[in-house]
């Protein structure tokens, strides 16, 4: 079973290398969202502290939910999403394994450059640090709860803008917790509760959301 | 004794879990339901807008609290209810526990906009402002998301059976939001007041003020059962519509025979 999970990882990991805009593009519109803010507020260093780790948050969860359709679309259109339902192994270890690429390829190269977003956003170095935390504990939830959307639009032709009215509302407390970790580290308060919450959900949803997403998929697929 | 108990209710189960039944039995009980709602409501209304005393800090303002607070009990109670009944239609592939899903969602969405326009107009002269950022109504403003987003879902699905199974998927995970709603109360420090009914043993709500909220809660509730059964019934007639005793039921009710 394992096998099946880890040759998965290396299928999709090769698929997403061979079509590089795959994993450039999020990580390019992560940037140019959190870019716009300075110019359409203001440039001034201490607002943009203030706002910056919402706006930083924002920016991620967009960039990760956008690219929710490549965790499954491609596969549904060729077919390979059917012969998955219809193999021996249980379904949701290969969503895991597809849910597991979809942060490797969107929520990773996110964090790698969230110190440099940090900064043009005059975060403090604490800041910046506690950002990489939260994105680190956050982004594989945006992941997985993105995945059971998909899991149920999947079939559908436009499901692009219901895609975002069904995941935005449950990524709401991922969003609050994680900027307010960042804003509370920035003026040197207490953080571990918020940690601790974002853990516990991710463990949470690492659960139960490959049984969710799996019994979604088999819904879309009938 | 308790055998037969236990035979009596899965056969009563049963029974209402077939269409047909359910469209007879339903039938029987809105009027019932509907009534009660009505009374309990003028009463409860009466009682909270004239009789129920003046609130020493907020004077009559307060009282829309008899509106705002059984609405955003019914928001959640309703998100429960179709999470409950999507959870049954799955597990025991039970047809009407999707319609009652389905019916619901439109009243709960209701429910949901009436308790945040209440709140919004309470908040006026309270907070001097139409709208402000507190935990509870924003958390119902993204519980009117999430019954948005169940629509949406709904009317995106062509085949109904689909969408059914699609909606209960949706409303199991979007359930987990139910006690954020209740832990945000504590989590942020919020510009609303604390919960003041649930302390069960000793509400710091006086009971003058509490029965007319009694009254208009279980009213409300009344008058979801009614909404919930009727628009059950026209689904249950609209999916079983090829059925026999569909077009017994449409000939007897219109006098107008069907070939």
């Amino acid at each position: 079973m394992f096998k099946v999970f880890l040759s998965l990882i290396k299928r999709d990991l090769r698929l997403a290398f061979r079509h590089k805009s795959e994993i450039l593009n999020p990580l390019f519109f992560f940037v140019i969202v959190v870019t716009l803010f300075p110019l359409g507020i203001s440039p001034d260093k201490q607002i943009l502290a203030e706002i910056g780790p919402g706006i930083i948050w924002v920016a991620a969860l967009l960039a990760s939910m956008l690219s929710l359709e490549s965790l499954f679309r491609s596969d549904f259109d060729d077919g390979t999403l059917e012969h998955m339902l219809l193999s021996e192994y249980p379904l949701s270890i290969m969503v895991l394994a597809k849910i597991v690429v979809h942060w490797l390829i969107t929520g990773f190269p996110i964090i790698i450059f969230s110190p440099l977003l940090g900064t043009v956003m005059f975060l403090s170095n604490d800041a910046i640090v506690t950002l990489m935390i939260t994105l680190l504990l956050g982004t594989p939830i945006l992941s997985l709860i993105g995945a059971i959307g998909m899991g149920l639009v999947v079939a559908l032709k436009r499901g692009g803008m219901l895609l975002s009215l069904l995941v935005l509302p449950l990524y709401i407390p991922v969003l609050i917790f994680s900027s307010n970790a960042v804003g509370s580290s920035m003026a040197g308060l207490a953080i571990s509760g918020q940690l601790y919450f974002l853990a516990a959900f991710m463990v949470f949803c690492l659960t139960l959301a490959p049984i969710a997403t799996s019994a979604a998929l088999r819904v879309s697929l009938e | 004794m308790i055998k037969a108990i236990m035979a009596f209710l899965v056969k009563v189960f049963y029974q209402l879990a077939s269409p047909k039944h359910f469209y007879r039995i339903a039938g029987k009980l809105i009027p019932w339901f509907g009534w009660f709602a009505a009374v309990l409501l003028i009463a409860g209304s009466i009682d909270g807008l004239f009789i129920a005393p003046v609130d020493y800090q907020q004077g009559d303002s307060y009282r829309i609290i008899f509106i705002h607070v059984p609405a955003a009990w019914m928001s959640m109670f309703i998100y429960m209810v179709m999470a409950t009944s999507g959870a049954i239609a799955l597990i025991w592939k039970i047809k009407l526990a999707d319609v009652i899903a389905s019916s619901s969602a439109p009243i709960g969405a209701a429910f949901t906009f009436l308790a945040l326009v209440t709140g919004s107009i309470w908040g006026k002269p309270m907070w001097g402002a139409w709208w402000v950022w507190d935990a509870r109504l924003t958390s119902e403003l993204i519980l009117l998301f999430l019954y948005l987003g169940y629509m949406a879902l709904e009317s995106a699905i062509e085949d109904p059976r689909a969408a059914a199974r699609a909606c209960a998927i949706l409303a199991i995970v979007g359930v987990v939001n139910i006690p954020i709603i209740h832990y945000s109360v504590e989590w942020w420090n919020t510009l609303h007041q604390g919960a003041t009914v649930s302390k069960m043993d000793k509400p710091s709500i006086h009971l003058s003020m509490l029965i007319p909220l009694l009254l208009m809660a279980v009213g409300f509730k009344l008058y979801y059962a009614a909404a919930v059964l009727s628009r059950a019934r026209n689904k249950v007639l609209l999916t079983e519509q090829n059925r026999s005793w569909v077009k017994e039921v449409v000939e007897l009710e219109t006098g107008v025979k069907h070939g």
